[in-house]
């Protein structure tokens, strides 16, 4: 009964386009990501068209080029290991901040006392635009990939760390009484009531901090403009070749994108053990 | 009596607080005072008060400060506009926030500041590329908050108030747009924030003005303690305009 009236609305949802024969009209009604996948084409067409005959081609570059110049871009001595390197440093940055947010995110979380006192300085520090500290960093550990790693780190943590404390605190206190009365250690309590409790959480903070390493990796990485990525950014652009530009971006955005998804997929399969 | 446990505790919360805050400044001024950290890296904060009593005095922050201020409102106003606009027609069908949300959600995933070199090769070093992408980057969020808001208004008031013969505006001015107001107002507040930072970073990483610019520019010039002065000024900015922004999230969020 629902169904047949949710089709009956979504029907309704695209009146007026009688001239699409029914079968596709409900095909597309079932499958919007057909259409979506049709925006996107689109909106790639309209920039192939402009880019070819309306722009400058010192200034921007039409999608069938970038990717036919990929393989040019990639051939420039240096880009495939930055972009190695970046991966590298974006690997590491997750791990510490995922480590150092889960330690302190505990500390802070499991005490309402600790909470209460460090949770608005936390909060506080959280809400600074950390940007401004930029080169604070490479001058204290260069422009290589510490500087990078430790960018990426404060911005990762502080989102892991708020999720643990959110997730701890939402324990109902029922569980840990009835766990302690039933003569359970610090350890067992620690083991089996707090960590499945907080899972959804913590692989919820995971991907924010994951999207805060990303974040600071990649503006640490187009700061130094001497290496890395960087460098290649700024080559690209002061010698006017779009080209290129745009595909080590689109290449570092499927990073980007891929590294959010496989977080994403983990949090899915983790969070639904209840 | 619980009561007044809670307020001595919350008074304890209160007096760790501060004495973290202290205990940080103490071991800042030991450090750089008596056991000789480079003062390259970590500049004596009596020396950096005193530069940000001279930054204030002086007013030499303020064309800088104009810079970054017109940025960000025009890039705000654009993205409020664009935002709230697109998020409405977006929401008018079911069909259609099942077709663009999922669309504008995947790219808000993505570190939009990655961008930023194709915005300065086709607007330039200045104002514009700043504008352009602090644009983008706010827009996402207020647009999926927009449509969120918009396409969650209960059916039933949108049936009440067409049963008794609301126009379309009438609608739409009191019953949709208050009932989708706080989740909008959430999305402005996030997109308010994600800009200043968009373009505090867009300045920091290449520019001509502004402030990040100016913070560039003396630690090249291995200035520390002004620049150490600036990054207080902008950081006692930034949080003074989130403060605002959120009093004023609350108080609209009670009107609606």
């Amino acid at each position: 009964m629902t169904s047949i009236q949710s089709s009956r609305v979504q029907t309704a949802d695209l009146r007026g386009n009688e001239w699409i024969p029914a079968t596709t009209r409900r095909f597309l009604l079932r499958h919007p990501g057909v259409v979506r996948l049709g925006v996107v084409v689109l909106l790639l067409l309209a920039w192939e068209i402009a880019a070819r005959f309306a722009m400058d081609p010192m200034f921007i570059s039409p999608p069938s080029r970038v990717f036919t110049s990929l393989g040019a871009m990639l051939g420039t001595d240096g880009v495939p290991n930055a972009l190695r390197l970046t991966l590298f440093e974006l690997a590491v940055a997750f791990a510490i901040a995922v480590a150092i947010g889960l330690t302190l995110g505990l500390a802070i979380g499991l005490q309402p006392f600790a909470r209460r006192s460090f949770m608005p300085i936390v909060l506080l520090v959280y809400g600074m635009p950390q940007i401004t500290i930029l080169p604070l960093f490479i001058l204290a550990f260069g422009i290589g990939p510490a500087s990078k790693i430790a960018f990426g780190v404060t911005h990762g943590v502080f989102p892991v760390v708020v999720t643990v404390v959110a997730g701890v605190q939402n324990l109902k206190p029922i569980l840990l009484t009835s766990a302690r009365s039933m003569g359970a250690s610090r350890w067992q309590i620690l083991r089996w009531v707090i960590f499945p409790h907080m899972i959804p959480s913590f692989f919820a903070g995971m991907r924010l901090g994951m999207s805060g390493v990303l974040l600071g990796v990649l503006l640490a990485e187009l700061y130094v403009s001497t290496a890395g990525i960087g460098h290649f950014t700024t080559m690209f652009t002061e010698t006017f070749q779009p080209n290129k530009l745009f595909g080590l971006i689109a290449i570092l955005a499927a990073m980007a994108i891929a590294l959010n998804e496989i977080v994403r997929r983990v949090e899915n399969r983790f969070s639904r053990w209840r | 009596m619980a009561n007044r446990r809670d307020s001595a505790q919350q008074l304890a919360s209160r007096a760790v607080q501060i004495a973290f805050l202290l205990g940080l400044f103490v071991l800042w001024y030991c450090a750089t005072n008596f056991w000789g950290v480079n003062h390259l890296l970590l500049p004596n904060p009596v020396a950096v008060f005193h530069q940000l009593v001279d930054v204030l005095q002086g007013g030499e922050y303020l064309p800088d400060l104009r810079v970054t201020a017109t940025e960000f409102a025009i890039a705000f106003v654009l993205a409020t506009t664009s935002g709230t606009i697109v998020g409405f027609f977006v929401s008018l069908s079911r069909y259609s926030v099942r077709v663009f949300e999922p669309l504008f959600a995947g790219i808000y995933s993505i570190p939009i500041i990655l961008f930023l070199p194709l915005y300065v090769l086709f607007f330039g070093l200045g104002q514009a590329s700043k504008i352009g992408l602090g644009t983008t980057i706010a827009f996402f969020p207020i647009v999926l908050s927009t449509i969120a808001g918009f396409s969650n208004v209960d059916r039933t008031l949108v049936t009440a108030a067409r049963s008794m013969g609301a126009s379309n505006y009438q609608l739409l001015r009191y019953v949709l747009v208050p009932a989708a107001l706080p989740v909008i107002l959430t999305g402005l507040r996030m997109g308010f924030t994600v800009a200043l930072l968009s373009i505090l970073g867009s300045e920091t990483i290449a520019s001509l003005a502004g402030l990040g610019h100016h913070i560039v520019q003396l630690a090249e010039a291995m200035e520390m303690s002004r620049m150490f002065a600036y990054i207080v000024f902008v950081v006692a900015i930034a949080t003074l305009l989130n403060v605002t922004v959120s009093y004023f999230e609350a108080r609209g969020r009670r009107l609606g």
